[in-house]
């Protein structure tokens, strides 16, 4: 495929790993202990998995898998509400994919459509518009989620829906922002991550400047990186050679796509349409302060959440799930109590089972455990029995 | 090949005239509607010997069957498949080709089929007319015979148009015992062609995706490629269709039941322009893309070249290729050697395969 083989090219591959192989062996007497780099976007994540990015590595390298997975961090609550909305007669759910495996407290919106609800899967928001056009005596209500990246379609929406006088369409509003969690996991006391890769699609909205304070305040590296394997393994080299020179800035890799300053139309979009909630539940990582956004007073005629009452009952993570302690990197995922005995991706107990872009179910379906263990115990990251 | 009873009449009866433009609840009621449909429909298009006598079953000789081997192999398969009509098939096809494969894919010569329909009343008899003409169209052409069947009608709502399902009778001959556990370290996977084109085709024919993508179902009877490779390569430990689940699900078959570890190459993996380009926009896996003309295959060391050469000179095999090979890895493990160069496990799917949101 034209622009996208030239990016999964092994050779091109081969001469960055001898230059990552290089760096480190400079940079590693100065640690005593592995490289932490953590790619923030669970589309990383899955590029990682899917091309054995993380089999290439040098041992000293350990990716930390981030919190960018948008489905894995919707709490439960959230779901429980949704469901309850899909279930009233007269309703049309639609959402993404990804979306309807994601458990609540009792079941799944696959679920709820099995038991009768009418839930959709549509890959743009404006497809919801369309169904709630088609559908004039029903309810149309789209589940919107995700960062940045997804958000000025859903605002866009909105917007449409608003100028075309559609009212039988509404938002229920999860979107989240990236930057707050970010710096969450950068002020939490057991944080130890030496630098960033970006999310190259977030940036290709909101620009490389809200990212300086982690070059600035935290001295640490960080690079916006694409999601083809020769981007991913470039944004490490970037990174280490960061690392190597001992600088920290913010760097941007996914030239091709991110501009210095984002998307002003998207970004003013958004701005119209949704402002910041004072904080919003995470899954895995708690509450956290302006982490997510709601539908603005003016356009309170198309928020699911004014149109429907709902549960909104917050339901804690189940005790035994360690997924804060794997977004930060502190534990693999198969170092989680739970991991693979209670929690599969079948049956997810904690929000990293969850997508594909969820670090346990990535480690679950493509990693080759095994290896990686026998490797960190030779290396003396891991101890032999666990 | 003809593989009727001889005890054929020639000239052709009179047919029943159904005037009905759509199936209503009569035509399943067991009257003259119904007799009007089945006369019409079915048994015109099927036209043999077999389902001319009108009996309550299908007779077959059984010095007839044995002198095509010494075991039957006998099978069963529903087809549900919306949309009914889609590039490079539709489900009349489809339903014949499945049961033959899955027949052919124990080394069985595929002999006799039956034709059960389920319809949703207000069918179009004539969609109904072009996909019972599509199932014998297909059967003739495979040298198969349908010769037996059954048709309701269910209320609107019960049933999304039609639902078929066909069952398949053919004779294994003497010798020949393919087997899910046989595979051993060492041996050759193969496969007929490109991979995941006809589920990539049912997704892009429904619509929902607003996509136009210029890709076509694979559907195709295999049992005259597998005659081919099981001539050219006798020691065939294995070969199974892969349909739901792809590739990727086939594998993990082999590797669980045979106890074995599997190695296979991403860059030797058949894949269409169009099917990856598809995948990539939608997030989806084509390993786990169904196909309905694609086997893989288990061929022991020494016999993959001459099975290659035997798949690629037959018309349905002419993108075979050698994927990987078994191992004495971890016993169930399937792992690929991306196109990138790193190394990954190919996992069975679980649930349905969703696309990513971002």
């Amino acid at each position: 495929m034209k622009f996208v083989d030239e990016f999964r090219d092994p050779a091109k591959a081969q001469s960055l790993l001898v230059e990552i192989r290089q760096m480190v062996e400079r940079i590693r007497p100065k640690m005593n202990r592995p490289l932490y780099i953590m790619e923030v976007c669970g589309g990383h994540t899955h590029a990682i998995f899917r091309y054995g990015i993380e089999t290439m590595l040098p041992d000293e390298i350990e990716l930390v898998h981030g919190p960018g997975c948008p489905v894995c961090v919707l709490p439960m609550g959230r779901i429980d509400d949704c469901i309850a909305i899909a279930e009233r007669p007269n309703v049309i759910m639609t959402t993404f994919g990804d979306a309807m495996r994601v458990p609540g407290s009792k079941k799944s919106l696959l679920t709820a459509k099995a038991e009768g609800a009418d839930v959709r899967m549509v890959y743009s928001p404006l497809d919801a518009l369309q169904l709630a056009k088609a559908n004039p005596d029903k309810e149309v209500v789209f589940f919107g989620l995700g960062f940045e990246t997804t958000m000025p379609s859903t605002a866009l929406t909105v917007l449409r829906a608003e100028a075309e006088g559609i009212r039988n369409f509404s938002l229920f509003c999860n979107h989240i922002t990236i930057i707050p969690t970010v710096k969450a996991i950068l002020d939490s006391p057991d944080f130890q991550i030496d630098g960033f890769l970006g999310p190259g699609h977030v940036s290709m909205v909101i620009g490389n400047e809200p990212y300086q304070f982690i070059a600035q305040h935290y001295n640490r590296p960080i690079v916006v990186s694409g999601f083809e394997p020769l981007d991913v393994l470039h944004g490490i080299w970037m990174v280490l050679k960061q690392i190597d020179e001992g600088r920290s800035e913010v760097e941007n890799q996914y030239r091709r796509i991110v501009p210095e300053g984002g998307n002003a139309v998207a970004l003013d979009a958004i701005g119209k349409v949704f402002e910041l909630r004072e904080f919003f539940e995470w899954r895995g990582l708690g509450s956290i302060d302006h982490s997510g956004v709601r539908v603005r007073e003016a356009y309170a005629a198309f928020d699911a959440e004014k149109k429907f009452t709902m549960p909104a009952v917050m339901i804690a993570d189940p005790k035994a799930c360690q997924c804060g302690e794997v977004l930060k990197g502190i534990i693999k995922p198969w170092a989680c109590r739970v991991y693979g005995k209670g929690c599969t991706p079948e049956t997810p107990m904690g929000a990293l089972m969850v997508s594909s872009e969820g670090a346990c179910a990535a480690y679950f379906r493509f990693g080759d455990i095994e290896k990686i263990r026998s490797r960190r115990v030779e290396a003396g990251i891991e101890e032999a029995s666990a | 090949m003809s593989v009727v009873d001889p005890d054929v009449r020639t000239e052709k009866p009179v047919r029943a005239r159904l005037s009905a433009a759509n199936v209503t609840l009569a035509h399943g009621g067991g009257g003259k509607a119904m007799h009007d449909l089945i006369d019409s429909v079915f048994i015109d298009s099927f036209d043999n010997a077999l389902l001319e006598t009108m009996e309550d079953q299908a007779r077959m000789s059984l010095s007839a069957l044995m002198r095509h081997g010494d075991r039957l192999a006998f099978t069963t398969d529903s087809y549900v498949v919306s949309p009914l009509e889609f590039p490079g098939g539709d489900i009349g096809k489809l339903a014949v080709c499945g049961t033959i494969n899955d027949l052919a894919v124990g080394g069985a010569t595929p002999l006799y089929l039956s034709c059960a329909v389920i319809i949703e009343e207000g069918l179009d008899v004539e969609l109904l007319r072009r996909m019972v003409r599509s199932m014998a169209d297909t059967a003739k052409a495979a040298g198969v015979a349908i010769v037996t069947g059954d048709t309701k009608v269910v209320g609107r709502g019960a049933c999304d148009r039609l639902f078929i399902n066909t069952t398949g009778i053919g004779v294994i001959r003497e010798g020949l015992n393919l087997s899910v556990s046989s595979a051993r370290s060492g041996d050759a996977i193969l496969v007929n062609g490109m991979l995941g084109d006809h589920g990539a085709t049912i997704l892009n024919a429904r619509g929902d995706m607003a996509l136009t993508t210029p890709i076509a179902s694979d559907c195709a009877a295999l049992h005259g490629l597998i005659e081919d490779l099981l001539r050219a390569a006798p020691g065939t430990r294995f070969i199974r269709d892969a349909t739901r689940g792809g590739l990727a699900t086939v594998l993990n078959e082999i590797a669980v039941a045979s106890k074995v570890g599997i190695d296979i190459e991403e860059a030797q993996t058949p894949l269409r322009e169009e099917v990856k380009g598809f995948c990539e926009i939608l997030g989806l896996d084509p390993l786990y893309l169904a196909n309905e003309g694609k086997i893989v295959c288990v061929v022991p060391p020494g016999e993959e070249q001459t099975a290659l050469k035997a798949m690629r000179a037959h018309p349905l095999g002419s993108e075979s290729a050698l994927i990987g090979r078994i191992t004495d890895g971890r016993a169930g493990r399937v792992s690929m050697q991306t196109v990138f160069g790193g190394r990954r496990i190919v996992d069975m799917l679980i649930g349905e395969q969703l696309p990513r949101i971002c």
